[in-house]
């Protein structure tokens, strides 16, 4: 596998500028003759769908939902960063861009994610013209806050619905262009496969939801928006049908899938209330600001939180890191939560949570003024757990959030597979091994609006691509093929429901290559996994029929490729024998308990490549250089 | 496409032309209701005032000529309003299809509720009412020009009474609802209204159906007689 | 807790449908109602039988994709919430409920609890945008917008597109959904050159699709899990008067 990032010469500041003035145009008149199929229509698919009709090129656009509007980029809270610096308080692309590259712990191709923040910028002044109704302040000009423990104010926000508001003006950009006749959307549509024409990427094959056809639409080009792959821990705050089928799927046919292993856990989510718990609610962290974060100091003390005297309790965060404090930095926060459950310090019904003490801020500040503060946040809680936090402490624990692993892409978003590209949550560019909160939006919509729209462009205009037939011997193989794995899961007649193997599966990856992670442990889940694997194909039961609206068999399929994901998160886990970022190897660690990075053998992205049903992947590696940052460790002491 | 007939094709064209004809039939509603008080004011006045109403315009307009012009107005206006009714009530049950096998309306006012056949109640009344005191067929006693008469002799039979009643009743209902309504649908939204809509509705339904249904009443309880 | 469930099933768009009756056993007062159905789904394959079909993602109450009527209500009898934010704790031991799919011509029924509601995507198609190019946006700046004005788009803009609003309107009308695209976009400066346009074309589409009138019941707004108020709807009717009435530039 050849890994050529395709990194532009000169100076940082000057290389997307002179990139784009050296990639080939196309014609105008040429463009629709030029095809490109979308699939995902989240920020990146639809941003990328809308903006690429709006230049001519003829789009389909695909989406498992009913409409483009539910993709899960609508449940982002928080907000978008942008290097605008309205508040005049020193922010600059520079600084957008340093942090990004030192928060993704010096993993992170530093030439993208320069990129990244220089276009920041216009994706605000983009928004805005969509009519995305941003925070202001009284004067009329945009609110800022600050975020994730940024020293800046610049993530731009809508009350806790910026990835709703975002993703809708995308979504009206996507229907201007449907109306327009510029994009042809199909929704209800599941990407099962991705077909290969003379080594080019030149289309997909689909599953129709409602009536099960299943058929090849072909391309020019293809590009996979497909998100992030935490549901592979079952539970996780991603929205029930998110899956990293489609990845896969490109993956098995020769995408490289670059640091699987990076995964980023929330520390404020609502603890799991039993096994039939479906998925994880994340909390705010903004909470963290006047929640304070203890357990009991002794282990099984199964009095009620107003039993427990001060003398009895551990504020663990303010112990440990006096400065930070409550507010220290996502994977550490995390990672001791899981340290103080584990030693039997959990509280609540299932011993799987800490409290989120609010009692202090209440008695200082009284109850008006937190609820003004947290109102929405206690109800929503209150509306999940039963429990009012005016009246006890709020139980929280870390949940799986965000995947920062994905497939390989160069400078162009253009995966190993010519012709197929990844933009989003679905690749690997941006975060390194750890991403900055209100980082997710703006990576997605730079990537949407205003990377791949560009970069297509130059790979459809090198030409070479003669139109394949929907019929062509090779749509016809991949159909075979995709027909062949949906009669195998329809026909194995066995006894568990793919929920019960994905429950088994997840709690192998939480529990061995979650929040921290070891040689012993990492050995054992790539033991299991491949079991687990097996025993689906012989034991999992879908009823019903494949031409028909049949959620059990989308559940199935998807399960399906995530026990094969799951083990290569695993392997690169093991691989990755450091701790950088969310990946925390419990043998690589500071004196004080922190990640402790390899910076000699691992500075590099590991490219993980398809070798064949059950073998083991070849690993490949991009190095990594910084020539503008400078590595160093984080402290938060 | 402009103009009235453009806005009437949309659905909400129609509710607009239910909420005019509606604003008409409102004023109407209180001038008659006005003028019915003036039974208070004895058999001689009332008389004259209905005697006055058949000469209203003059010198300009002749006998009967300015009541009949407001007679067609008001039809006119009944009848786009029950005509828009009746087609948006057509297509609302074709947009239902299916109905629900349990539906919970508690959400709604009951005056909401009951629009449609509060309305075909009042549609009933009118026609009862216009051939009862204004043609008299259905008035056993009936007599041209003798308006206070007509009215008591109607009234003193307990029946009577109650119909009128029970109409204005559903009178009052569909104007609690009809009015507020109205501001809805022509938009008659700044703060002041929005504040006082729900009273202010709710204040002209009382006061007609207070001024009207005294009238039975009295007559019922021996206040006004021949 | 032990529930009994009534819960319409349908094969297809051309089946008739039908109530099924199911038992819910063992539910745990703190799983979410969604979860409940999950439970009984799985017993339901494990006993080689088709689960029940129904429309779900987010499950936080964001997404729009979830929605029945549970005993005779859009969602939930609880304010301001979708069916997936509502648990089992607000029912008790032995209760029976009746589960349906949103009722409406325009949003035929696929499967069991699933409805097409793509009608209100076509709705957004016919004008629901603001018609700007990527690249040809002024900085973000550059037009001051009032506070309040920015909050009121804002509270339109909170629809999840759920369709809630067409299950609770007895005329199965689609108004608060279309009046509140209107609103966020007439609210805003963004939204001015295309706003009479823009309100002819949506509320043709959304006549066209077969959704009923408004008769100002209110219902819509109180099963709005975003509290989205028929304010909006009158703004909608003054918008499309102007248009009807007195033309406008943007023809």
């Amino acid at each position: 596998m050849e890994l050529n990032a395709a990194i532009p010469s000169g100076p940082i500041e000057k290389r997307w500028d002179n990139h784009r003035f050296e990639m080939k145009l196309v014609n105008p008149a040429n463009k629709r003759k030029l095809s490109v199929i979308v699939v995902g229509s989240g920020l990146a698919g639809a941003s990328a769908s809308a903006t690429m009709a709006e230049l001519g090129y003829d789009v389909r656009c695909f989406c498992y939902h009913d409409s483009p509007r539910r993709a899960h980029s609508i449940a982002a809270q928080g907000g978008i960063n942008a290097a605008k610096n309205y508040q005049n308080d020193g922010d600059s692309v520079f600084r957008l861009f340093y942090d990004t590259v030192k928060g993704g712990d010096f993993r992170a191709r530093e030439s993208n994610v320069y990129r990244l923040a220089q276009i920041s910028v216009s994706i605000i002044d983009q928004c805005v013209a969509q009519g995305v109704p941003f925070a202001r302040e009284y004067g009329g000009m945009l609110a800022n806050r600050s975020f994730g423990g940024a020293q800046v104010s610049r993530t731009f926000y809508a009350r806790g619905q910026t990835g709703q508001q975002l993703l809708l003006g995308a979504y009206q950009a996507l229907a201007r262009q449907i109306e327009l006749g510029g994009v042809k959307m199909f929704p209800r549509h599941e990407m099962l496969d991705v077909i290969l024409v003379d080594g080019r990427c030149r289309g997909i094959v689909t599953r129709d939801m409602v009536d099960g056809t299943v058929r090849s639409y072909t391309a020019d080009a293809v590009v996979l928006a497909t998100g992030g792959y935490s549901n592979a821990f079952y539970l996780s705050t991603n929205a029930k049908a998110c899956n990293v089928s489609a990845a896969w799927r490109a993956h098995r046919r020769g995408a490289g899938f670059a640091n699987p292993c990076y995964t980023q856990i929330h520390p404020t989510c609502i603890p799991q209330s039993g096994d039939y718990q479906s998925k994880l609610t994340l909390m705010s962290e903004s909470l963290r600001n006047d929640g304070r974060i203890w357990v009991p100091k002794k282990a099984d003390d199964n009095r009620p939180a107003a039993q427990i005297p001060e003398g009895d309790r551990d504020y663990y965060l303010e112990r440990i890191y006096p400065s930070f404090g409550n507010l220290s930095p996502r994977d550490i926060a995390s990672r001791r939560a899981k340290e103080v459950v584990d030693e039997g310090r959990g509280v609540g019904p299932l011993k799987n949570g800490v409290y989120l003490d609010f009692a202090d801020a209440i008695g200082r500040l009284g109850a008006p003024a937190i609820g003004e503060r947290y109102g929405n946040l206690f109800d929503m809680y209150e509306r999940i757990t039963g429990e009012s936090p005016y009246e006890m402490p709020m139980r929280i624990y870390p949940a799986p959030h965000y995947t920062m692993g994905g497939l390989w892409v160069d400078y162009n978003l253009m995966t190993t597979i010519p012709g197929l590209f990844a933009i989003g949550e679905a690749n690997f560019s941006d975060h390194g091994a750890n991403r900055l909160g209100a980082s997710a939006l703006m990576q997605g919509l730079a990537d949407g609006y205003f990377v791949i729209p560009y970069t297509i462009g130059n790979y459809l205009a090198r030409g070479g691509l003669d139109p394949v037939a929907e019929d062509h011997a090779d749509c016809k193989g991949v159909e075979q093929q995709v027909n062949d794995r949906i009669q195998r899961l329809l026909t194995a007649s066995g006894k568990r429901t793919a929920d019960s193997f994905h429950r088994e599966l997840g709690r192998i990856i939480w529990d061995k290559c979650g929040m921290a992670r070891n040689k012993a442990g990492l050995e054992e889940a790539l033991q299991k996994i491949p079991a687990l694997r097996e025993e689906f194909w012989e034991n999992v039961r879908v009823p019903g029929v494949g031409a028909d609206l049949n959620q059990e068999l989308e559940r199935a399929g998807r399960v399906a490729d995530f026990l094969e994901q799951g083990e290569l998160m695993c392997r690169d886990a093991l691989d990755r024998d450091e701790s950088c970022g969310g990946h925390f190897r419990e043998e690589h660690q500071t004196g004080e308990g922190e990640a402790a990075r390899d910076d000699e053998r691992f500075s590099h992205a590991s490219v993980w490549e398809w070798t064949g049903e059950n073998q083991a992947q070849r690993k490949n590696v991009e190095e990594l250089t910084f020539e503008y940052v400078q590595p160093s460790q984080r402290s938060y002491k | 496409m402009r103009g009235v007939l453009a806005l009437y094709q949309s659905t909400i064209g129609k509710k607009v032309v239910m909420a005019v004809t509606g604003l008409m039939l409102v004023g109407f509603i209180l001038g008659h209701m006005a003028g019915n008080l003036k039974i208070y004011q004895g058999a001689e006045k009332y008389d004259a005032y209905a005697a006055g109403l058949r000469e209203l315009g003059k010198p300009l307009l002749g006998h009967y000529q300015a009541i009949w012009l407001a007679r067609l107005g008001l039809l006119a206006a009944v009848g786009l309003h029950i005509w828009s009714a009746l087609s948006l009530t057509s297509a609302s049950r074709k947009a239902r299809g299916t109905g629900y096998k349990k539906f919970d309306d508690v959400s709604m006012s009951y005056a909401s509720r009951t629009m449609r056949w509060g309305g075909v109640i009042l549609l009933a009344f009118i026609v009862y009412h216009l051939l009862h005191l204004t043609v008299g067929t259905v008035h056993r006693e009936f007599e041209y020009g003798a308006v206070y008469q007509n009215v008591v002799l109607a009234f003193q039979r307990w029946p009577v009474s109650v119909v009128y009643i029970v109409a204005n009743l559903a009178l009052a209902m569909h104007l609690y609802h009809g009015i507020w309504s109205m501001t809805q649908t022509l938009s008659l939204t700044n703060n002041t209204i929005l504040r006082v809509r729900r009273p202010l509705a709710a204040g002209i339904a009382l006061v007609v159906l207070a001024g009207n249904i005294s009238i039975p009443l009295s007559v019922m309880l021996g206040v006004i007689s021949l | 807790m032990n529930l009994t469930l009534h819960v319409w099933r349908q094969a297809g768009p051309n089946d008739k449908g039908r109530f099924e009756k199911y038992e819910a056993r063992d539910i745990s007062e703190h799983a979410s109602f969604l979860e409940m159905l999950d439970i009984l789904n799985e017993e339901l394959v494990e006993k080689g039988q088709e689960p029940i079909a129904f429309e779900h993602d987010c499950r936080e109450g964001i997404c729009g994709s979830c929605g029945m009527v549970i005993n005779g209500v859009p969602h939930s009898k609880q304010k301001a919430i979708t069916s997936c934010q509502l648990h089992m704790r607000s029912f008790k031991d032995g209760d029976e409920i009746w589960i349906e799919p949103f009722r409406a011509t325009a949003f035929p029924v696929l499967k069991d609890l699933v409805v097409d509601r793509s009608a209100f995507d076509r709705i957004i198609q016919k004008g629901g945008y603001v018609s700007v190019r990527t690249g040809n946006a002024v900085d973000a700046n550059a037009t001051p917008i009032p506070k309040t004005d920015a909050d009121a788009a804002f509270d339109a803009a909170t629809c999840i597109g759920c369709g809630a609003c067409v299950a609770a309107c007895p005329n199965a009308s689609a108004m608060l959904f279309t009046s509140a695209k209107v609103s966020h976009l007439g609210l805003l400066p963004q939204g001015q050159p295309e706003r009479y346009k823009r309100v002819e074309a949506m509320v043709a589409q959304m006549d066209q699709e077969g959704f009923g009138s408004c008769t100002n019941h209110g219902a819509c707004q109180n099963a709005c899990p975003k509290s989205i108020s028929i304010e909006y709807i009158a703004r909608m009717n003054r918008d499309l008067m102007k248009a009807k009435l007195l033309g406008s530039k943007d023809d």
